[in-house]
């Protein structure tokens, strides 16, 4: 839809909407290719910055729960994002937090290892590529000639869209795989019965072990770990039997492994299956039973393998974790 | 100062909880700041237990299992040893001091030596005064199923 003109009258109304993102998550829903077809068919995409010219006033004239389905990808990173957020949630009958960033942190959310003043410091100070003598750091209100202007304000933390707005439901990935989308959609548009609020859809419960083709046994010991490029992968054997760490028994099967079918371990996008709510913990609960000694100064050394644990198995769900961020 | 930290005491049933309760029944006196919490063996207790110990105020956080070799599953207790070892190592890096949390071996007998234990420990636990992690703004993943 073009601004002015009218949408579909009996089609459904689709928002996609991005806040601290990297853009794949909406690339994902191009990437349904033909299926997009299907997508436009049932749906008519009322606001989507990264495919139409929609402004956000456009959305603030919409009657309260005008959307039927808003796909809101990426974490909350600053004002805007919370501002658009409860926005959305306002004008939407279904708000889905589509992809890890808005489920659960994910990259962004690795930020909350730094204060708002540190990534501040970082980015305007100490970066090897700025050169900023005058100590220019940005103002979230300021005059210039032409006016008044205001930029959003940065947070000290990245949240999940679940600790700003409510929720329905979480579509988790990053990106999310299209199939699973257009399973997704499809189910949404045929109404079907749903599932509970709060539910994550487009994926299994069952963790990514039990997708895995990878050739497992019941010994789990290694005597160290390795890091995906200090050892040759031999292809057929389980990742963490060889002593690679992956994040498939922490993590929510039904990408359809393609990491460990393209030969990379599992790096946990998918987030905890259900009735886990910290992934990364599970994860070091998991890893270290598979350490082969007994003896304390044997295991610290194989620790030591583990170079940065909390980046490590909290890849993408720092910000969701019990934790949430580093203490400072 | 009127700091009084709490320490979440995690205790194996076979051990470490017989020692503790020799060390009451004998009525040895020490540091009132434990909080125990009686698991039936130290291979059960997951990193989750130690991270909720903290983000619900925690100040500290003490492990007892059997002895090595003494486990009453024969292996928990190194279990536990590995866990905590690589939990240390990510407490570290999120900002809580590896003092915090400590792995001890008490036997059934060690009454006494549970009582300097917990007396030590407290005695740390106010050197470094409270968890930063009291100060935090609230962040609570709320009770959503995932």
């Amino acid at each position: 839809m073009t601004t002015g003109d009218k949408p579909h009258p009996e089609k459904m109304k689709l928002a996609i909407y991005w806040g601290a993102a990297c853009g794949g998550c909406c690339v994902s829903v191009l990437d349904t290719h033909e299926g997009l077809l299907d997508i436009t068919a049932a749906a008519e995409p009322v606001f989507w910055p990264i495919a139409l010219d929609t402004k956000y006033r456009d959305v603030e004239a919409m009657p309260d729960q005008y959307i039927d389905l808003t796909l809101f990808n990426g974490a909350i990173r600053n004002s805007e994002n919370k501002h658009m957020a409860e926005l959305l949630r306002r004008k939407s009958k279904i708000l889905v937090a589509y992809g890890s960033c808005a489920h659960m942190g994910g990259i962004p959310g690795l930020a909350n290892f730094f204060s708002k003043l540190e990534v501040i410091n970082r980015v305007y100070d100490e970066s090897e590529s700025t050169k900023n003598p005058e100590k220019v750091h940005p103002d979230t209100h300021f005059t210039v000639r032409e006016g008044e202007l205001d930029i959003p304000e940065f947070y000290n933390e990245v949240y999940p869209l679940n600790k700003i707005v409510e929720v329905d439901y979480f579509i988790p990935g990053c990106p999310p795989q299209s199939s699973r989308l257009l399973e997704v959609f499809n189910a949404i548009v045929s109404g079907v019965p749903l599932p509970p609020k709060g539910s994550v859809i487009g994926a299994l419960d069952k963790t990514n072990c039990d997708d895995c083709k990878r050739k497992k046994s019941d010994k789990k010991l290694v005597k160290r770990f390795y890091r995906p490029w200090e050892i040759e992968d031999d292809h057929e054997t389980c990742f963490l039997e060889q002593g690679i760490i992956c994040m498939g028994p922490a993590t929510r099967g039904g990408c359809g492994v393609r990491c460990v079918e393209g030969n990379g371990p599992c790096r946990g996008c998918y987030g905890p299956p259900p009735g886990s709510s910290d992934p990364g913990a599970k994860m070091m609960s998991a890893i270290a039973t598979m350490i082969d000694s007994n003896d304390p100064d044997e295991i610290d050394a194989i620790v030591d393998d583990i170079v940065d644990p909390a980046g490590l198995f909290y890849r993408f769900s720092l910000p969701l974790s019990i934790l949430g961020k580093k203490l400072l | 100062m009127n700091f009084r930290p709490t320490i979440i005491a995690f205790l194996c049933n076979w051990c470490a909880y017989t020692g503790a309760d020799l060390a009451g029944t004998s009525r040895m006196k020490y540091a009132p700041n434990i909080r125990i919490i009686r698991v039936m063996c130290s291979g059960r207790i997951e990193p989750s237990f130690v991270l909720k110990a903290y983000r619900k105020g925690a100040d500290g956080v003490l492990i007892c299992g059997c002895h090595p070799g003494d486990c009453h599953y024969q292996t928990g207790n190194y279990r536990c040893l590995r866990r905590y070892k690589l939990l240390v190592k990510y407490l570290e890096q999120m900002g809580i001091e590896k003092e915090r949390t400590r792995l001890e071996w008490i036997s059934a007998s060690e009454g006494k030596q549970f009582a300097e234990l917990v007396n030590s420990m407290t005695l740390t636990i106010l050197n470094l005064g409270p968890a930063k992690i009291k100060y935090m703004p609230e962040y609570q993943p709320q009770n959503q199923q995932l």
